[in-house]
């Protein structure tokens, strides 16, 4: 999949294939190529001393999965009632990575040209750990940018 | 790259690096043929694959080293150091082609006429001209070094040569052929995935028998077991196809240390033991550098100059030694030499001018911590920055560098006899065993090699925490020893409420620094797979990896390197060393020991320390009076005594008598036979019911008597009792100017169950008070030269520490009460009456409770 989508990067029936999330009411989106799982509730260990963000680590099949909190991560308030648990794990550079969410979203199928940039006017934080939009029937759809949003470094600093 | 050249590579980096150790062995031993022929045969092998192999640059060169070597085998020239580097030089030249040829594929162009001009004049005749050789030879080396070392790595032997080091000598000549069929080549990245892959079988094998060992289900269990046991062995042959000889990491040293003896001038024995210890590939890569550096500074630093030696009254050649052994899961790596040693003098004047230390720190410091000082960041010894120590890596780089891997490196130096350096690192870093503990709910393993001891603590036991200011310390064993709080160290007190009665302290060390960690509760050990934390996480010093438990949870790792950086504890931390050294020196350990035979099989002992004379007297001379048998000696009639009824004198030739002497009294015990004198540690284990008889130890490997000498005093100077029983572990201070009533005193009170500290003066006391010792009860003569007990009394109650303290006066004579008890004694016991003293003292300690 990973190899046509970059074959075809100048056809104009391009498509970009994401996995939707609810973070509070705002829908996200994260290029699928990059998503490894979607996992239900799981046990989470809280890490002492880690940045906040890191909301601790899990065990998935054997593997050590570090989870992020996506909403205290995009500055959102604290769900009321605590988290649901459900995440998308993402690899990123050879580490896994679960973000968590509020709910899971169906997969999306859109193409390319669509794809606008940011307004000027979002949020630093958000222009900073996003790359761009899609308008949909009746809502935006926010791309993140893992890599960014995994740059915690960068978060303090901002 | 076709797979002929790859094996040619590798095989090559392997015979050379042999090379490199024969050759300097060679040297030293220039008639050893058997060696001789190994290395002629090492580089034919090298020449042939070349021609072989269409290497003509390679083979030219190495065809000129083998004519040297021929000759020398034929015996028509000699083995001396110039044919040796002209040799070693030839064989750098061919390791600088074949870096090439592994970079490249290619044999690399360039001119090597002038090497190979020196070798075939050198092998023409030894009448080649001394003086430009030299120069040439490095003229020519440092051409090639231009041409070729652009930025290619350095070659050594590819790790996967070195993995398959266990064939044995696959370039050598024909017995080894059949051999080398047995092994094959195997690629690292191979090795590590399987590692990789067992690491992930043990995690689900623990999560698989936690999940059993829940219920009863014995279908499971079996098959489980099974599993379980192919998982363990599976981890084992997988370790051990990583574990490589740390001769492996040696191999260059040799050289190294040759090199360096020529450029400086020295003259240097490189002596290697152990060589075949195993351990894994990854910490051998890790711990090879460290150790390069370290011999180098032994080599530059430690060792003297051949005049400086002679001058000192040492061989010329120094001497380094390099050590590797198993021990427990560890290996331990030493390295020493017979230099110089570190100079106290100079470490001070250093530590104040790199602004370590200040004076008033230093003065504080025992010879030990001054020593660790090197260890520190921006330290460095050598007085001038040489080129071959001084390049601006420190041992402060060596100890972190080990310290990562879990190792701990200890250092000890005596000025003018040399320094050794003991460096304990892990056998392998994938699969570690560890305890598990937990702290306000969380748990973190704590690998095994960092814990020392466990020590339970909580308000009702004997070890408190104690605060101090805030500050926790556990009294253990009579030593302060710092704690950390994990609890606070983690910011956990938010989680749950104050800290609990009951905690556990896991103490630690680094380097010689000891210190505790307070967590809530301690599990089991399980073997735990390390695994790095996520980069985000990298920049908490605290952890040193994660891991996956037996029933799945995640838990951090502790680093307690990491822990005592974070909470000072390096700052506050005690010198074990230094402290040890204080407990030979205040004679709580071992002392000497006199071993004799009377009365019976069994080994009888007495402290040397209260023993006169050994002497053997002539049956004739002994005399009788009242019964009892007495000789003339010295002037005096002493009385000599029988161990038991049961054993009898001599009736003729010499009879062995061990003398007892206070002031002027003397008395002779009539023993079999005079056995044997040692060191040791007087231990009363069991106490003895029997007269004369203080209780039975282990001396020397033997359940042996311990005479009671005060029993056979007072036999013949007066009334004497037996002791008196078990007491709790208080401490007792004993002051008294005669050392042979401190000497039998001590061991009374020691088998009455006190600890017991012994001091000849009131003014020694005071210091003790002074270096902030406590004791429970202080025992005092009352007649001393000096400051006699009266007075040491006033300055006690005056004001200090032991202001609260009581006090037991030891007086001749009842007189003295009154004036003891108005200098502030508790209360007064009779010299010479051992039951009263003993009683005074359990008590006052009594009295004393009671009124707490």
């Amino acid at each position: 999949m990973t190899t046509s989508s970059t074959q075809g990067a100048s056809a104009p029936a391009e498509e970009r294939v994401y996995v939707t999330l609810m973070v509070a009411d705002q829908l996200f989106g994260v290029p699928i190529h990059s998503v490894q799982d979607v996992l239900g509730p799981q046990r989470i260990n809280r890490i002492p001393l880690a940045p906040v963000e890191v909301a601790g680590s899990l065990n998935l099949r054997g593997r050590i999965v570090t989870a992020i909190d996506l909403r205290r991560r995009m500055g959102l308030p604290e769900r009321a009632g605590g988290q649901s648990g459900m995440s998308v794990v993402v690899d990123h550079n050879g580490e896994l990575y679960s973000l968590i969410m509020d709910s899971a979203g169906e997969v999306m199928s859109l193409p390319a040209s669509a794809f606008e940039p940011n307004p000027a006017t979002l949020d630093p934080l958000w222009q900073d750990v996003t790359s761009g939009i899609y308008q949909l029937d009746g809502r935006l759809l926010v791309i993140l940018e893992i890599e960014r949003l995994l740059d915690l470094t960068h978060a303090k600093a901002a | 790259m076709d797979d002929l050249l790859r094996e040619f590579l590798t095989e090559s980096a392997e015979s050379l690096a042999r090379l490199d150790v024969e050759l300097v062995q060679l040297e030293r031993n220039p008639n050893d043929q058997e060696l001789l022929g190994n290395i002629f045969r090492l580089v034919h092998t090298v020449k042939g694959t070349c021609g072989f192999l269409g290497l003509p640059r390679l083979e030219t060169v190495a065809h000129a080293g083998e004519d040297v070597l021929g000759k020398i085998r034929e015996g028509k020239l000699a083995v001396d150091a110039r044919a040796i580097t002209l040799i070693l030089t030839s064989i750098d030249c061919i390791k600088s082609i074949l870096t090439e040829i592994e970079r490249t594929g290619t044999e690399p162009p360039g001119d090597d006429g002038a090497l190979i001009a020196e070798l075939n004049a050198f092998a023409e005749g030894s009448e080649a001209p001394e003086p430009a050789a030299p120069s040439g030879v490095a003229e020519s080396a440092a051409s090639i070094a231009d041409t070729l070392f652009m930025d290619g790595p350095a070659f050594a032997p590819t790790p996967a040569a070195a993995a398959a080091k266990s064939a044995g000598k696959p370039a050598e000549a024909a017995p080894a052929a059949a051999e080398a069929n047995q092994t094959i080549r195997v690629n690292v990245g191979l090795l590590e995935n399987l590692m990789n892959l067992v690491s992930e079988l043990v995690l689900t094998r623990n999560q698989l028998l936690q999940m059993v060992r829940g219920r009863n289900d014995n279908e499971l269990g079996v098959p489980l077991q099974r599993l379980s046991h192919t998982t363990t062995e599976l981890q084992e042959g997988v370790m051990k196809t990583r574990m490589q000889p740390i001769g492996n990491a040696w191999n260059q040293l040799p050289r190294i240390v040759r090199d360096l003896a020529r450029d400086l001038g020295k003259d240097i024995n490189l002596e290697m033991h152990g060589a075949e210890t195993e351990l894994d590939r990854q910490v051998l890569e890790l711990i090879k550098d460290p150790l390069t550096h370290m011999v180098r500074n032994s080599a530059d630093h430690g060792l003297e100059k051949p005049d400086d030696r002679r001058a000192a009254g040492k061989p010329e050649a120094g001497r380094i030694t390099l050590e590797a052994f198993h021990e427990g899961g560890h290996i331990i790596v030493k390295i020493g030499d017979d230099g110089r040693g570190l100079g106290l003098r100079r470490i001070r004047e250093k530590a104040i001018e790199k602004g370590l230390a200040t004076e008033t720190d230093l003065a504080q410091m025992s010879e030990c911590q001054i020593q660790q000082l090197i260890f520190r960041p921006g330290f460095s010894t050598a007085e001038k920055v040489t080129n071959v120590s001084g390049r601006g890596v420190g041992m402060d780089v060596v100890r972190t560098n080990i310290e990562k891997i879990g190792g701990t490196i200890e250092l000890k130096s005596v000025e003018g006899k040399g320094s050794t350096f003991t460096i304990k690192i892990p056998l392998t870093l994938a699969i570690v065993s560890a305890l598990i503990v937990a702290c306000a709910d969380e748990r973190f393993a704590i690998p095994q090699i960092n814990v020392i001891e466990l020590v339970r603590a909580g308000s009702k036991s004997d070890n408190a925490i104690e605060k101090i200011n805030g500050t926790p310390v556990l009294r253990l064993r009579e030593k302060l020893l710092p704690l950390v709080s994990l609890r606070r160290l983690l910011d956990l007190d938010a989680a749950t409420g104050g800290e609990p009665e009951e905690a556990f302290i896991i103490v630690t060390a680094v380097g010689n620094q000891h210190f505790g960690i307070i967590v809530d509760r301690v599990f089991d050990t399980e073997e735990i797979v390390v695994k790095p934390v996520a980069p985000i996480l990298r920049d908490i010093s605290l952890y040193s990896g994660n891991t996956i438990l037996g029933d799945g949870s995640v838990v951090m790792i502790l680093d307690p390197n990491g822990i005592a950086g974070e909470s000072g504890a390096t700052e506050i931390g005690e010198e074990r060393g230094a402290e040890e050294a204080h407990d030979s020196a205040s004679g709580e350990d071992r002392s000497a020991i006199l071993l004799f035979r009377a009365g019976g099989s069994a080994p009888k002992a007495v402290p040397l320390s209260l023993v006169a004379r050994l002497e053997e007297i002539d049956i004739a001379a002994i005399e009788r009076t009242n019964g009892m048998p007495v000789v003339q000696y010295r002037g005096q009639l002493m009385p000599l005594i029988a161990i038991d009824a049961t054993a009898s004198m001599k009736s003729e030739g010499r009879q062995p008598v061990v003398v007892f002497t206070d002031d002027e009294r003397s008395m002779g015990l009539m023993v079999d036979e005079i056995t044997d004198i040692v060191e040791d540690r007087i231990a009363l284990e069991i106490s003895s019911g029997q007269a004369g008889v203080l209780g039975s130890a282990v001396i020397a490997g033997k359940a042996t008597d311990v005479i009671d000498v005060a029993h056979y005093m007072g036999r013949i100077f007066g009334d004497w009792h037996k002791p008196g029983a078990d007491r709790d572990h208080k401490r007792v201070l004993l002051v008294d100017d005669s050392s042979f009533f401190r000497n039998l005193l001590s061991p009374l009170l020691s088998v009455a169950g006190y600890s017991v500290t012994a001091v000849e003066s009131a003014e020694e006391a005071l210091r003790l008070r002074d270096r902030g010792e406590t004791f429970d009860v202080i025992v005092s003569d009352i007649e001393m030269p000096g400051v006699d007990g009266c007075e040491f009394a006033h300055k006690v109650r005056a004001g200090g520490a032991w202001q609260e303290t009581p006090l037991v006066a030891l007086a001749a004579n009842p007189a003295d009460l009154q004036r003891g008890q108005a200098a502030g004694f508790d209360d007064l016991a009779a010299k010479f009456d051992r039951e009263a003293i003993v009683a005074k003292v359990s008590q006052t300690l009594l009295n004393l409770q009671g009124a707490a």
